[in-house]
C-alpha cells in the first residue's frame, strides 16, 4: 500500500527534496488508508504443535482439577453428616456419625507445630540469608548457597530420623527448664511439672514426643526454603542505594537496616509464608516423632500432640468408606489452609518491590 | 611535627611525608601557591621513620583481640556461674557463655567506638553466629545419618539382598535394601515418564499461548504446588485403590508421586522458559521460522540447562517423599520387580518402617537406608548444579567453541552455495571480518553472560 508522501522521497524521483516534507493530511473515509487486518498464517505443523501443547495444558488442568474436585466431593459426604460439629469436635471416630469426629484437635495441633517451626525458622533463616548475602567472603558464598539449596532437597524422613533419635534425647533438658521457669505462661505449662517442687516433672518421658520437638525438626526442614527466598531478595537490593547509605556514613548494619531489609521485606514475608505452608503440610517427620492424641493439646512442651497429616497417615488403613471420606474432609481442610497461606505468600512476593525473580 | 612551620615556597623545606596530613598538604602546596617553580619532595626524608603502607582492610588487630578477650571472659564467667548455679548440662553452659560473650563484647567495643559502631559489631556477631548455628545443624543432620548408617553400609550384602531372609534379630551381614532401591527406581522412572513430557509441554503451553485460559491453568498449577504430599497419596488411595479396586502397587505409588511432582516441575519450568530472552524468539520469527520451529530450535535449547535443573530438583523431591508411598505402595520385605502387581517398597518408606522397630540392628539398617537415599539425592543435586547453574543462553566454554565452529561451517556452506549459484567465488568474504561478524556475534554474547555470572 503506497502512501502518497512516500513518492516524494522515492528513488525513482530524481528531484530529491531539500526542505521538510509535509505529509498530506489523513483523509477520513479513504478506503486506501484503513488499517490492514493482520492475521498470522498458521501452517499445519504449527497448528499441530499448538494443539498438542494445548492438550497437555488441558490434561494438567484436568488432573489437578480432579484432585481438588474429588477431594471436595468425597469430603462433602462426611461434611454433610458432621455439619459444623466437624470444626468443633476433638475426637476422631467417624463411625459414630454426627459429632463423633472433627478436626478441632488436629487443626490446633497442626497450627501449633507450624507456628513453633516458623518462630524458630525465621530468625535462623534471616540471619543466614543476611550472612550469605552481606557478610560471607566471596569465595565461600556460592558454596553456602549450594549447601542451603541442597538442604532444601534432603528428604523429610532424614530430618525425622535425626529428630527422633538424636534431638529427642538432648532437648528434654531445655523443655524442662522452660516448663519450670515459664510454666506460668499457659502454653509452656506441663501437667505434672511443678516449679516449686524440684523432684516433680523430672521424668523425661513427660517431655518427649511433644509439639515443641516436632516444631524444631520441621523448623530445620523449612529454614532452607525460607532462607533461599530471603537471600535471593537481599542480594537484589540495588547497589546504588547501598553505596548511597555508605556514602552517608552508615555502618554495615545501618546500611542493612535502611536499604536491604526494607527492600527485602516482601521477600521475607513471602519466604516465611512459603515455609509455613510447607510446615503445615509436613507428614512423615511429625508422624515419626509425635505420639498422637486426639484432643487439643495446647501445652507444646508436653508429650503428645496431633496434626492433620499424621491423623491421615495413622488412620487411612483402618477406615471404612465413610471413614475415608472423613479423612478426605480433614485433608481438604489442611489443603485449604496451605492454599490460603501460599496464595498470600505469592501475592505479597509479587506485589512487593523486591518481587522480581523470587519464585521459589 | 607542626604543620604551621612548613613554608612550602621555600625550596629547602623538608616535608615529612610519613605524616598523612602534611604529605597531602605538601603535594597540594605548589599548585595552591601558583608558582612556576617545582619542588622535589623527598619521599623518605633522612632521619624520619620509614614509610609504612597503610592497611586498607577493615580487619584490625584490636578487633581480633576484642573478640578473643570476650570469648575468654565469657567462658570464664559461664564457668563461674556454673559453679554457683548448676545448669543443666552442656546446652545451658553454651547458652550462658554465648549471652555473656555478647554482653562483654559490646562493652569492650564501646570502650573505643561510638553507639552505632557498637550496634554494628554486635549485630555482625549475632548474624554470623546464627548462620553458623544453622549450617552446623544442617551438616550435622546429614553427618548423623551417615555415621549411624555406617554400620550397615560397610556390609556389601546391604546393597544386593532383600529383607526376606533377614529376621529382626539377624546380624547386619544378612539382608539388605536391594528391594527398596529397585522399588525407588521403578517408582521414580514411571513418575518421570508421566511428569516430564506432560510437565514440560504444559510449561511450553503456559508460555506460548497466552490468554485467559492459560492464566487459569497457571493459577490452578500454582495452587496445586501447595498440595501436601499426603493428600496426593490419599487421592490416589481413594481413587485408584478404593474406587477402581486395584491392589496397592508400585504403579499406584508412582501415580501419587506424579500428582505431587507435576505442579513442582511445571512451575519451575515455567519460570525458566519465561527467562528466555524474547529478542531471540523474535529473531527466529523474523527469519521466517514458525512457532513450532522457534520453540524446538530456539526456546527449548536456550532454556535446556534450566529445564534439566527443574526436572532434577523435582525428581529429588519425588524420590524423598514418604507419605504418598506409605498410603499407596503397601509394604514387603521381598524383592518385587513388577510395578504393576504386588506391594513394592521405596527407600524412604523402608527407612520409616525399619526404624519403627526397637531392634538396634533394624535401626542401623534404617539409617543405612536413609544414607543411601541421601546419597541418591546428593548425586541428583550435584548433577543439577553441573547441568544448570547457568541462566538461559549461557554456554560453557566447550559449547561456545562448538558454536563458533558451527557458525564457521555455516558461513562456508552459504558461500559455497552462493558460489555455485552465481559462479563467482566469494572466498574473500570469509577473510573479510565484516560480513562474518554477523555469524560470530553469538559467542561473544555468551561471553558477556558468563562474565555476569558472579
Amino acid at each position: 500500500m503506497a502512501v502518497k508522501t512516500a513518492d516524494v522521497v522515492s528513488a525513482e524521483d530524481d528531484r530529491v527534496p531539500t526542505g521538510t516534507v509535509i505529509p498530506e493530511p489523513f483523509v477520513d473515509g479513504d478506503a486506501q488508508l484503513t488499517p490492514r487486518i493482520l492475521r498470522p498464517k498458521v501452517v499445519g505443523s504449527d497448528r499441530m504443535f499448538r494443539g498438542i501443547i494445548r492438550a497437555s495444558g488441558i490434561a494438567v488442568l484436568v488432573i489437578m482439577g480432579a484432585v481438588g474436585l474429588f477431594l471436595t466431593f468425597r469430603a462433602w459426604q462426611a461434611l454433610s453428616v458432621a455439619g459444623l460439629t466437624f470444626l468443633t469436635t476433638q475426637g476422631w471416630n467417624p463411625d459414630a456419625g454426627r459429632g463423633g469426629f472433627g478436626i478441632a484437635a488436629v487443626l490446633v495441633g497442626t497450627i501449633l507445630i507450624g507456628f513453633t517451626a516458623i518462630l524458630i525458622a525465621v530468625p535462623l533463616a534471616t540471619g543466614t540469608a543476611l550472612y550469605i548475602s552481606e557478610y560471607s567472603p566471596r569465595r565461600i558464598q556460592r558454596g553456602l548457597i549450594s549447601l542451603v539449596d541442597l538442604m532444601a532437597a534432603v528428604p523429610s524422613v532424614v530430618y525425622g530420623l535425626w529428630g527422633f533419635f538424636f534431638l529427642q534425647g538432648q532437648i528434654t533438658g531445655l523443655s524442662r527448664w522452660i516448663a519450670t521457669w515459664f510454666g506460668w505462661i499457659p502454653i509452656f505449662s506441663v501437667d505434672g511439672a511443678d516449679p516449686s517442687d524440684p523432684l516433680s516433672g523430672t521424668s523425661p518421658t513427660l517431655y518427649t514426643s511433644s509439639t515443641f520437638i516436632c516444631g524444631i525438626v520441621v523448623a530445620l526442614m523449612v529454614t532452607p526454603i525460607t532462607c533461599s527466598v530471603m537471600r535471593e531478595v537481599f542480594s537484589q537490593a540495588p547497589p546504588g542505594e547501598r553505596e548511597g547509605a555508605y556514602a552517608l556514613g552508615a555502618t554495615k548494619w545501618g546500611m542493612i537496616r535502611s536499604v536491604v531489609l526494607p527492600f527485602g521485606k516482601g521477600g521475607m514475608i513471602g519466604g516465611t509464608m512459603l515455609g509455613l505452608g510447607r510446615a503445615l503440610g509436613e507428614t512423615i517427620a511429625v508422624f515419626m516423632i509425635i505420639s498422637f492424641i486426639p484432643a487439643i493439646q495446647s501445652h507444646i512442651l508436653q508429650s503428645g500432640g496431633s496434626s492433620v497429616s499424621s491423623l491421615i497417615a495413622l488412620r487411612y488403613g483402618d477406615s471404612t468408606a465413610f471413614g475415608t471420606s472423613a479423612l478426605m474432609a480433614a485433608g481438604l481442610a489442611l489443603f485449604i489452609m496451605t492454599l490460603i497461606v501460599n496464595f498470600i505468600a505469592s501475592s505479597i512476593v509479587a506485589r512487593s518491590r523486591s518481587g522480581a525473580g523470587t519464585e521459589a | 611535627m607542626s604543620l604551621e612551620t612548613i613554608d612550602v615556597t621555600d625550596p629547602g623545606a623538608v616535608i615529612d611525608v610519613t605524616d598523612h596530613e602534611s604529605a597531602r598538604r605538601g603535594e597540594a602546596a605548589p599548585e595552591s601557591v601558583g608558582s612556576q617553580q617545582t619542588y622535589v619532595v623527598s619521599p623518605v626524608p633522612t632521619g624520619a621513620r620509614p614509610q609504612r603502607r597503610r592497611s586498607t582492610s577493615n580487619f584490625r588487630r584490636t578487633d581480633v583481640l576484642a573478640i578473643a578477650g570476650s570469648v575468654i571472659a565469657a567462658i570464664a564467667l559461664a564457668g563461674l556461674l556454673d559453679e554457683l548455679l548448676p545448669w543443666n548440662g552442656a546446652l545451658g553452659f553454651v547458652v550462658v557463655a554465648y549471652v555473656s560473650f555478647l554482653g562483654i563484647y559490646a562493652i569492650v567495643v564501646s570502650f573505643d567506638e561510638s553507639g552505632p559502631a557498637v550496634r554494628d559489631r554486635s549485630i555482625a556477631v549475632v548474624v554470623q553466629s546464627l548462620a553458623f548455628l544453622l549450617l552446623m545443624a544442617l551438616v550435622f543432620v546429614i553427618a548423623y545419618t551417615l555415621i549411624r548408617g555406617w554400620q550397615a553400609l560397610v556390609h556389601s550384602n546391604f546393597f544386593v539382598q532383600d529383607m526376606q531372609d533377614a529376621g529382626p534379630l539377624d546380624p547386619l551381614d544378612v539382608g539388605g535394601i536391594f528391594h527398596a532401591v529397585i522399588g525407588t527406581l521403578w517408582m521414580i522412572s514411571i513418575a518421570l515418564l508421566i511428569t516430564v513430557p506432560l510437565g514440560l509441554t504444559c510449561a511450553v503451553f503456559l508460555n506460548e499461548i497466552p490468554g485467559r485460559f492459560t492464566r487459569f491453568v497457571r493459577t490452578i498449577v500454582e495452587a496445586m504446588t501447595a498440595l501436601p504430599s499426603i493428600i496426593a497419596g490419599l487421592f490416589v488411595y481413594a481413587t485408584f485403590i478404593l474406587m477402581l479396586g486395584m491392589p496397592k502397587s508400585g504403579l499406584a505409588a508412582a501415580l501419587a508421586i506424579s500428582v505431587m511432582m507435576l505442579p513442582i516441575i511445571i512451575r519451575a519450568a515455567d519460570v525458566v522458559l519465561r527467562l528466555v530472552p524474547s529478542s531471540l524468539k523474535e529473531a527466529s520469527y523474523a527469519m521466517g521460522a514458525g512457532q513450532w520451529r522457534t520453540v524446538w530450535h530456539v526456546t527449548l535449547p536456550t532454556a535446556r540447562s534450566g529445564l534439566a535443573t527443574a526436572v532434577i530438583l523435582g525428581t529429588a523431591r519425588g524420590i524423598g517423599e514418604t507419605s504418598p508411598v506409605l498410603l499407596t505402595a503397601g509394604f514387603t520385605a521381598a524383592l518385587n520387580a513388577n510395578p504393576l502387581s504386588g506391594p513394592m517398597v521405596s527407600l524412604p518408606l523402608e527407612t520409616f518402617e525399619l526404624v519403627k522397630s526397637p531392634e538396634p540392628n533394624l535401626i542401623a539398617r534404617g539409617f543405612g537406608c536413609a544414607a543411601v537415599l541421601m546419597l541418591l539425592v546428593l548425586i541428583l543435586f550435584v548433577a543439577a548444579r553441573m547441568i544448570g547453574g547457568r541462566g538461559p543462553g549461557n554456554l560453557t566454554k566447550r559449547q561456545r567453541q562448538k558454536r563458533v565452529r558451527q557458525s564457521k561451517r555455516d558461513v562456508e556452506r552459504f558461500d559455497a552455495r552462493v558460489a555455485a549459484e552465481t559462479g563467482r567465488s566469494l572466498k574473500r568474504r570469509v577473510d573479510n571480518p565484516e560480513p562474518v561478524s554477523g555469524h560470530t556475534a553469538y559467542p561473544p554474547t555468551g561471553g558477556t553472560h558468563v562474565a555476569n555470572e558472579n
